[in-house]
């Protein structure tokens, strides 16, 4: 048996699979745009404006569903600032710790960025806005500064959920290493599914980055895939866990329709200019997006149902 | 600075009372499971059933019978925390609540949690848990409120039998040892300690002295502390950081030098 059954469940529930997955998205979204920044077209500035806007709207998310999940949400400072002596509370090794000072710290970048695009696309006439140092924002060396630095911030916030899970004694997640891994480069798959999905919507994408992200998706599905056989294969005996409905859903749900369907769609589409509608891409990203939320789902909840000996009854 | 202080139980004398569950329920004011509303466990004279955040003790009930219901035995044990000296909950914990007094034993700060329930998970014996009335994750606290003024903790001193033994670690791994061996003479050569040794998560400062293997009593062999996956668990997603970004610039950077090459195009700011 292994030692991590013999554990108790923190009840981390749908609150925090949301967040993981709105959390990666906000992080992923942040990095695409950023590239989109440093080596775009442009004709791909709305674009790179809806990465910024996507990250500060996921992180603003991010922090309500963090803060609504605590029993004490009044409390949710405690872990920026120690509340009894009123000095910051870091603590590297504790990737909760870390984690808060991350979200924040994402927050900052993609609330900055979020100004810069607001100045760049000029569609309030706030008197604020045309304050110098807001205008600077929008300015290509703070622009690009801006989103050198967050980008670090983006991959924290998309990496190390997994790591937090995996530093617990939790069957399935300290049973592996490759949890943080995995939900980096699903939170990298699923950002780029968003902005594909937001860039035909909204119409500011042009099929050259249409191409660009779908390429790039295709690339992180391929490490998804490669990291989630790493993952499976890392768990030992706790895999047992999985033989049942939760590995159902993973071969399906994730594997199947999160990641080999949409990657045979995007074969067969291949060039967005072939696809004026750009349906097939659409809904490849969509079917991506499913099953990045399904493999927080499977990952958090097959773990949270393991309440296997606590009670200490056995019998011969 | 005291002396490290702890428990040892002898889970040999444990008669199955449950004095110490309730001394510690009036002691620390616990409330009642579902507003006094309990299941029955329906399977053993074990309604406590775990450890959480209003059960700071638990006694175990083991029934060890064949099917003819023919030699069998109960093992009984008060569980409780184990007051690590390498503790999981205190290395996570992100708000600095969770301490480690001067008896060297680990408290949670309920005024300071805010209930995130990172050491829930951490915890190798699945101690801790939300308290529904705080809303704070809690456990025992070796009765701190007790030992600063020079108390024994109230399930030890409720104890009957002297299954739960309070005192300095030294003195009570003495008197363990010599219990291992008294057993061992009177031919029960399955006695042993459990988390005496220091190997085991620096030493418990709640150690047992049990009749079986660690798993039968609901113990993991064990236990690790989480801090073990986080070097490789961060060094793996800081190469799967590293991979995206050169899928990324192969991707974006590639695109927008073939077109600088081919059109002579200039960047917009240049």
């Amino acid at each position: 048996m292994p030692d991590t059954f013999f554990t108790a469940s923190p009840h981390w529930e749908w609150f925090i699979i949301l967040y993981f997955f709105v959390g990666g998205i906000a992080g992923g979204s942040f990095i695409l745009a950023a590239l989109l920044d440093f080596f775009g077209r442009p004709a791909d500035r709305a674009l790179v404006r809806l990465g910024y806007y996507v990250a500060l709207g996921g992180v603003a998310v991010s922090g309500i569903l963090l803060t609504a999940d605590l029993p004490r949400p009044e409390r949710f400072w405690h872990m920026l600032i120690e509340s009894n002596t009123g000095r910051p509370m870091f603590k590297a090794w504790s990737p909760m710790s870390v984690g808060v000072w991350g979200v924040s710290g994402f927050g900052l970048f993609a609330f900055l960025a979020s100004l810069g695009a607001v100045v760049e696309a000029g569609v309030f006439r706030w008197r604020v806005l045309g304050w110098a140092p807001i205008r600077a924002l929008a300015a290509r060396g703070p622009a690009l500064a801006i989103a050198g630095v967050g980008s670090l911030f983006g991959f924290l916030l998309a990496g190390y959920t997994g790591v937090l899970l995996a530093v617990s004694n939790r069957p399935i997640w300290a049973d592996s290493s490759f949890l943080g891994l995995l939900f980096l480069v699903s939170a990298a798959s699923t950002a780029a599914a968003c902005l594909i999905l937001l860039g035909i919507w909204r119409k500011v994408a042009s099929p050259t980055a249409l191409d660009q992200l779908a390429r790039f998706d295709r690339g992180a599905m391929g490490l998804e895939l490669v990291a989630l056989v790493l993952f499976l294969g890392s768990l030992g005996p706790a895999a047992r866990l999985l033989f049942g409905w939760w590995g159902l859903l993973l071969v399906v749900g994730v594997v199947g329709a999160g990641i080999l369907v949409p990657l045979a769609m995007e074969r067969r589409g291949r060039k967005a200019e072939a696809e004026p509608g750009h349906r097939r891409l659409a809904q490849a990203s969509a079917l991506v997006l499913l099953g990045g939320l399904l493999l927080r789902v499977v990952v958090i909840l097959s773990s949270n149902g393991t309440h296997v000996i606590g009670s200490g009854v056995s019998s011969r | 600075m005291p002396e490290p202080m702890g428990f040892y139980t002898d889970t040999t004398v444990c008669i199955g009372c449950k004095a110490c569950e309730v001394a510690c329920k009036e002691w620390n004011q616990l409330p009642a499971t579902n507003g006094g509303c309990h299941q029955m466990s329906g399977d053993s004279y074990d309604n406590t059933q775990r450890l959480d955040g209003i059960h700071w003790r638990h006694v175990k009930f083991i029934e060890q019978f064949a099917e003819n219901r023919e030699g069998g035995r109960w093992l009984m044990m008060s569980d409780v925390c184990k007051h690590c000296a390498h503790a999981g909950c205190l290395e996570v914990c992100p708000t600095g609540a969770i301490i480690r007094t001067e008896f060297d034993t680990v408290v949670i700060q309920s005024d300071a949690c805010n209930g995130c329930r990172d050491c829930i998970s951490a915890c190798p014996f699945g101690v801790i848990d939300i308290n529904p009335v705080s809303g704070t994750a809690e456990k025992c606290t070796l009765c701190y409120d007790r030992l600063q003024v020079g108390m024994v903790p109230a399930c030890a001193q409720a104890c009957p039998t002297q299954s739960i033994q309070f005192g300095t670690i030294r003195e009570l791994k003495q008197r363990a040892t010599a219990r291992v061996a008294q057993l061992h003479g009177l031919g029960e050569q399955r006695a042993r300690l459990y988390g005496a040794d220091e190997n085991m998560l620096g030493g418990l400062n709640s150690f047992y002295l049990i009749v079986d293997e660690p798993e039968v009593y609901g113990l993991p062999r064990d236990p690790k502390l989480p801090s073990r996956n986080l070097v490789r668990s961060s060094l793996l997603s800081t190469l799967g950081a590293v991979a995206l970004t050169l899928l990324g610039l192969a991707g974006f950077r590639h695109r927008r030098m073939e077109e600088v090459a081919a059109t002579g195009e200039r960047r917009p700011d240049a």
